[in-house]
Order: C-alpha cells, then structure tokens, then sequence
C-alpha cells in the first residue's frame, strides 16, 4: 500500500526544501521591521503583532496550500500559478502591515520587509521560476512573462497600496531624481555596450582573419578585464583631467576627469573582450566548407562577410552583448562614485546615510533592469537560432 | 577549351603544383587523380583563382584567367566540393539561386531555372524549395550542391571530391547521374578525386598527379595498357586490370553483327557486367538490346575477353 501510495504521490524535492525553508523564516524571522524615524535602528514585528488574527490565518491557508502544491502536484502550470497567489498574498499582506503600523498622516515612521519576508518571496519566486523552466516557454512566451510580470508590478506600485512602504517613502521624497538617475544608469550601460560594439565587432573580425593578432588582443582585453572596476575609473580619472585641462573644449562636451566620460570609457573597456572573443568564436564557428564554396561561387571577399559569415556567428556575438550588457546594468552602480551619476548615486547614499531603504530604491530597479535585459537577450537569440540554423 | 600552361604554385620552399600543362577539350569529363599532398586540389583550384598561382597561366577559350577579377571569373565558373558546402541559412531554393542572383538575373527566369535543376536532380520543387539543408539527407544535399553549381549555365565546372562523403551505393548513382547531366549540358567538367574508381568511371581522359606533376593525362584505357610510370600501375593496380579495362567498354560499342541465344543485355552495360552474366548463366554469347528495346547485335564471350587484353 506504502509503496503505491509513494509511487502516485512521490514527493518534490525542490518543493520541500522551499516549504521548509519559507515555513521556518514565516515563523521565526520578521516579516516587517518597524522604525520610528529614517536612520535609528529598527524593531523586528512579526505578522500577529500588527494584523488581524483572521487576516494571518488567511495568509497561512493560502501559504499552506501553495506549498502542499510545490510538495505533491507535478503539473507546471499549478505550480506556476500557485507561486503567483503566493507573492501576491505575502506582498499585499506587507502592504497592511504598512498601512497598520503607519498612524494616519505620518511621515516619519518607516516600514521595512524583514528578512522573513524576503526569504519567502524568494522562496515564492524559485519556485516560479522552476515552474516556468519546466514548461519549456519558447522565446515569445518568456517575453510574455516578463512583460506581464512587469505590468503586474507596476500597477501594484501605481495603485498607492505600498506607498506606506519604506521604500517607497524614499521614492517619493526623491521621484523627479529617481527619473533623472534611472535614464543616466540606462545611458551609461546601453551607451558604453553600443560603443563598444561598433568597436569590438571590427576587431574580432580582423582577429578571426589575422590570426598573428589573436594572442595579443585578447592577452590585452583580459588585462582591462582584471582591473577592479573602482580602479579602472581612478586610472581613467588622471588621463582624462589632465585631457580637459589641456584642451577646455572638450571639457565643454562634458569630457572631463570625472562625470560621464571616465564612467563610458572604463564600462566601454569592459564590455570589450566578450564581444571581441564571441565574435571570434562565432566566425570560428562558421564551417570552411561554406565559406570555400561562397568564394568559389564568386562572392566578393565582404558579400562573405556580411552575407555569409556575420549572419552565421550572429547568435553567438549577440550572447556576448547581451553578457556585457547584463555587466554593465551592475557595474555601472560604481560609477557613481566618480560623478557619473545613475541608479548607484541613491545606492552610495544610502551606504553612508545608513539608509538601508535608500539603497533599495537604488538596488531593486538595478536588479530588475538586469534580469529584463537577460530575459529579453536570451529570447532574442533563441529566435534567431531558431530561425536561422 | 582549357589551356594550362607550366602552371606552378610554391609555398615558401614547397612546390605544391610544378609547371603542370595539360589541356582540356570542351564539353569533357577530365578527372585529376592522385593522393593526398600530390597538388591535385590546388592545380583544380589555380583555374578559378581560390589559389593564385606564383607562375604560369590557364586560358579558358583562348581567354587569360587573370583578364577580370578573380569573382566576376568564378560566377561564370561552377564550383561544387566535398561536403557540399550549402549555406544553412538559406534554403534550398536560395542556396541554387546563389550564381543568378550574383549575376542579376531576372527573378522569373531564376525561380524557371532553380526549379528545373530541382526537377533534373530528382528533387520534388514543390518539396524541396524552401526547406533548410539541414532538413535534407546526405545524399539529397550533396545533389543540390551540384545543382548549386549548375545554377547560372556555366560551360565550365570545377568539382573537388563531390562525392567523397557518400556511402558507396549513393555514390554510384551521384557518378551516372553526373555523366547524365553532363552530356545534356555539355558542360566541360574537371573535378578531382583520390578514388581510381571513380577517375575510371566519369573521366573522358584522367590525369594522374603525384608530388605536384601530372605523370601521365591520357585516356582511362591507356591508364592501364600503357603507364607511363610504376606510380600509375601501383594506382591502377594490377591484380583486376584486366576486368578494370573491361569496365571500360560498353555493349553497344563492342557488339558483332549477329543475334545470340543467350541472356539478353543492354548495350549500356559494360563488358565487365555482360561476362559476369555469361558466366553465371553458362551460355557462350548474349544478345545487345539498346534502351528503346530494338536489338544491336551480339556478344560472344571470346569478343569479350579480347577487350580484356591490352592491343
């Protein structure tokens, strides 16, 4: 009987551990963190302290099924959707619990996730994830994914329901700068990656045709690679200024030892090597059969290259854009240290105010730009090789 | 017509190709044949400039190779190679299409000729067309890699070991097609080979090469009759030269005037396959029917082996 019942209803590993994992942090870690002003420390609140008994019993049941479905059912779909209810019950609960501890027209008091709350949704979005991995979505319907996951979002944020929410507060005390540093950070990390692939295109190309060059390129590209990045904006800082200093125009144009400038170069330096090697492997990859037949077919040396070749190796070098681009959405957080300004500037701050919020309002956006750009890149490319094999 | 004239390529101190001068009639299957290293690849590929040579020179009816640039001179020059060498991005319809649309043809007369080609190479266009060479068998993809070469009519057609990732039944078939095609064409053909067998049974003449010479261009025949160096022999071989050369004839070409009780044969068939009949049906002639059925005369199993003795 024992083994029938085992074999219709086996357990799922990666459901267990994440019921166990959320159940224990729901229980023993704090849900919210309450403060009564910005900087002083805050006191940890668990969910019966603030809500309603009726309110926590109906967040309990819901989290109890979600998780008997992550232990029992197989089905992707379910899962999928029971991960979903799950964030949206623990989110809009974090929501009350603002609203609850918030008193009426108060602006000073500040309420935090606790860690409780970030291991669950955690918890939550692994096994989203897991569901959507294991229904194979072709590129199309990842992107659909994130598109309605985006939408979701924003219309939780647009509604108000959080705004007693520490970061939010912090959004709302800095919104038109938020703007301003959300376009600088994009500019930086879209601006650096597109520079530097009109460059490194180029040179993988004449890479992958002189292989005299190869050794010494790369040998090169992966010693920028290897400077911290704090580093490689000092480095640049020294070149640059004393360039401003000697020829004011340019400093005009906003090159200038510190700012924009050093911020676009040293991001420029990074992305580089992947796009340069990708290039390189992908033209390697190319078979010589087809190029022999292309050149004897009498296509011109470039009709090879653009008809032919860069066609073939595009997959590949589009996987190195989008790792660069993902690096630099990170890496240019630095670059507010130097002036450039960007998503880093709220990130620095609130390091030094000991403003954790702060950095939220900062970080959170930071990782959502990334994922998207991930997500989005890595449908791309899986169309293309879709439709070109 | 091809003219080679002392052509040779060195790399650094090597001689690849040395002051080779043959010369190719129209409308022929020449085969150069040879081991791996002898220069064969090159020699074939100094006609369409893939390799420039250091000296010497090929005029094709009567015209310097090095009069136009190396891509105008290789559109009019059809190019097939092991491996097939199709563009996987493109399909199969595209990938013949390739030479026409380099030479700006009008779109009507490309598709009419693409799918003739398809039509001519056994593929169905309505099939074929617009799947990818992935989707397609071995076979199926080298047949439209020679048909890729066919594309845009060109008189001559260079082939490097076309057939050399085939298994053996395909092979044969690829072989007899490729005579077909090219005695409807008249396209003059060079294509190089290490297989003697294959050299036998598409070349009209055969040039052996070996360190970068050609030791002798003659007919197949002569090959075996008359070598012109020990290396040909050892090529050849020696132990079934004799049903090689049988090999050689057809039927048609060595029927008497006559008619015979035997097995009836087709006059196609070579002499080899007719004394195999023979000898398996124990009869002492069989009778020649061309293909549309009326008879050309007979064979006796003495005609025969006198074809197999070198005169």
């Amino acid at each position: 009987m024992m083994k029938t019942w085992a074999g219709r209803h086996s357990i799922d590993r990666l459901g267990a551990l994440l019921s166990l994992v959320g159940a224990v942090s729901l229980v023993f870690l704090p849900f919210v963190v309450f403060k009564a002003n910005r900087i002083v420390p805050g006191d940890a609140r668990s969910l019966s302290q603030i809500l309603a008994l009726a309110a926590v019993l109906a967040l309990y049941v819901i989290l109890a099924l979600v998780a008997s479905t992550a232990l029992f059912l197989r089905s992707a779909r379910s899962r999928l959707a029971a991960a979903l209810i799950g964030v949206a019950a623990v989110t809009l609960t974090l929501g009350a619990a603002g609203d609850a501890l918030t008193p009426l027209g108060n602006q000073v008091v500040r309420v935090s996730p606790g860690t409780g709350f970030w291991i669950v949704l955690i918890c939550l979005g692994l096994m989203a994830t897991d569901a959507i991995t294991r229904m194979r979505p072709g590129p199309g319907i990842r992107v659909l994914f994130l598109l309605v996951f985006a939408a979701s979002a924003a219309a939780a944020l647009a509604s108000g329901f959080f705004d007693h929410l520490s970061v939010m507060r912090e959004y709302e005390v800095n919104a038109s700068r938020f703007t301003r540093e959300a376009r600088q950070h994009v500019f930086l990390a879209l601006g650096s990656v597109t520079a530097a692939v009109l460059f490194a295109v180029p040179i993988g190309i004449l890479c992958h045709r002189v292989p005299r060059l190869r050794a010494g390129t790369l040998g090169t590209l992966n010693l920028i690679q290897t400077i911290p990045s704090i580093a490689l904006f000092g480095i640049l800082m020294a070149p640059l200024g004393a360039l401003a200093a000697a020829a004011p125009f340019l400093s005009d144009i906003g090159i200038r030892g510190i700012g924009t400038a050093p911020a676009v170069l040293a991001l420029f330096l990074y992305s580089l090597l992947p796009v340069v090697a990708n290039t390189m492997v992908g033209l390697g990859r190319v078979s010589p059969a087809t190029v022999d037949a292309a050149r004897g077919m009498g296509l011109t040396s470039w009709q090879v290259l653009t008809d032919i070749e860069l066609i073939l190796a595009f997959p590949v070098i589009l996987t190195g854009i989008r790792i660069v681009l993902v690096q630099n959405i990170g890496l240019a957080t630095v670059a507010a240290l130097i002036g450039a300004g960007g998503l880093g500037v709220f990130v620095f701050q609130g390091i030094n105010q000991t403003a954790i919020d702060l950095v939220l309002l900062g970080a959170l956006p930071i990782v959502a730009l990334g994922f998207s750009c991930a997500v989005l890149l890595d449908a791309l490319v899986e169309a293309i090789q879709r439709s070109a094999r | 017509m091809i003219e080679i004239e002392a052509l040779t390529k060195q790399y650094g101190a090597a001689t690849v190709v040395d002051r080779v001068s043959i010369s190719i009639a129209s409308g022929s299957i020449t085969v150069i044949v040879g081991t791996s290293g002898s220069g064969k690849s090159t020699l074939l590929r100094m006609i369409n400039r893939l390799v420039e040579p250091t000296s010497g020179r090929v005029l094709i009816n009567g015209r310097d190779t090095t009069a136009e640039p190396a891509h105008v001179l290789r559109r009019r020059i059809g190019y097939a190679i092991q491996g097939h060498g199709l563009f996987p991005h493109r399909t199969v319809a595209e990938n013949i299409a390739t030479v026409p649309r380099l030479l700006g043809w009008e779109a009507a007369r490309t598709r009419a000729r693409v799918e003739e080609l398809l039509k001519i190479f056994q593929l169905d266009p309505d099939g074929f067309a617009g799947k990818f060479p992935h989707q397609l068998s071995g076979g199926q993809q080298q047949r439209v890699g020679v048909a890729r070469a066919f594309a845009a009519e060109p008189t001559v057609l260079l082939m490097d070991e076309p057939f050399g990732a085939l298994d053996p039944i395909i092979r044969a078939k690829a072989q007899d097609d490729l005579r077909d095609i090219q005695g409807r064409f008249g396209t003059t053909i060079v294509l190089v080979t290490h297989d003697i067998d294959e050299a036998f049974r598409l070349g009209d003449r055969v040039a052996v090469m070996s360190q970068g010479q050609v030791l002798q261009y003659d007919r197949p025949a002569a090959l075996l009759t008359r070598p012109a160096d020990p290396f040909i022999s050892r090529l050849t071989g020696t132990g079934d030269r004799a049903m090689k050369l049988l090999s050689l004839t057809t039927a048609g070409e060595a029927a008497e005037a006559g008619e015979a009780e035997g097995p009836t044969v087709a006059s196609a068939a070579t002499l080899r396959d007719v004394l195999s009949d023979l000898l398996w049906s124990g009869a002492p002639a069989a009778s020649v029917l061309r293909a549309d059925g009326t008879p050309c005369g007979r064979l006796t199993l003495e005609r025969i082996l006198a074809h197999g003795r070198p005169r």
